[in-house]
């Protein structure tokens, strides 16, 4: 750890990793019948793509500090997207009373 | 070339399996405090592995920002609406099952291409701090090269806040 990269794990395992967790975020989003639990699978798939920017900075052609100063800056859009989407949420639930989904439908009737 | 199985490999493989082992409990729960504190694990297990990984500040960042103030957020949000929600045992719509399948391919098909490209592993001689602890070096490159992103960040997450501040906020007339 620290300053040297002596680090042996293939990068492609990482990758893969990311790959998978990105596809249960997107199965997540797509079928979770709760609203929060959309916004939280939506965090999944940041989560994915920042584990792919780490295993860049670490471990591609060029190591340097770039991937983690991106995740550094996902981590904060990813904060910022859920503080509004749950303050969306409680407006919503306050005037509709509810957070399923498929409630939320105007043009379905 | 060090053996397959040295003891970052084993911890890079305990920890993966410990994302993944939450990320399927987030999706099998039935009861949506259960998958929050899910979500949790996972936020810890990418925190663990950012560490293994040798980015110990967006590690400790990670589990500040996200195990922490992210999971918290989420629960507050699921104790202020219906916090007995859970989600039904439905069955396989055409929606579910098309979903399913499209996100199955996808990631056979991220697989495949991972698995047939040669990757670069990175050089062990190389050290991306410079010799600086990695949060020393991280403060440099982020107040030198990144000073405008960083600035124009910073003030996202404050047009974020208080919008959702004012989102939030109990007007008068909604009844």
């Amino acid at each position: 750890m620290g300053g040297t990269g002596a680090i042996q794990i293939p990068t492609g395992s990482i990758l893969a990793l990311g790959a998978i967790l990105f596809c249960i975020g997107l199965y997540g989003a797509l079928t979770k019948r709760n609203l929060i639990m959309v916004l939280v699978s939506i965090e999944l798939m940041l989560n994915a793509a920042n584990v792919n920017l780490v295993a860049f900075s670490r471990l591609g052609v060029s190591p340097n500090l770039n991937g983690q100063i991106f995740s550094l800056f996902t981590i904060t859009v990813a904060a910022a997207e859920i503080a509004v989407g749950l303050a969306l949420l409680l407006a919503v639930f306050r005037v509709r009373k509810t957070t399923e989904v498929r409630d939320l439908d105007l043009h379905r009737r | 070339m060090s053996p397959l199985w040295s003891a970052q490999m084993i911890a890079f493989f305990l920890i993966s399996l410990f994302i993944l082992a939450c990320a399927v409990m987030m999706l099998s729960f039935r009861k949506v405090v259960y998958m929050a504190l899910a979500v949790g694990g996972v936020f810890i297990g990418c925190a663990a592995l950012y560490i293994l990984l040798g980015a110990e500040f967006v590690g400790i960042a990670q589990v500040v920002v996200y195990a922490g103030a992210i999971t918290i957020l989420i629960l507050f949000a699921i104790m202020l609406t219906n916090h007995e929600a859970t989600e039904p045992e439905e069955p396989w719509t055409v929606r579910k099952a098309l979903a399913a399948v499209g996100c199955f391919l996808l990631g056979v098909t991220l697989l495949f291409v991972i698995r047939g490209q040669a990757w670069p592993q990175g050089d062990p001689s190389v050290d991306v701090n410079q010799g600086m602890s990695n949060t020393l070096a991280i403060g440099e490159a982020l107040f030198k090269s990144y000073m405008i992103p960083f600035e124009l960040v910073s003030l996202l997450l404050t047009v974020a806040l208080v919008g959702a501040v004012i989102l939030a906020q109990q007007r008068k007339g909604d009844q």
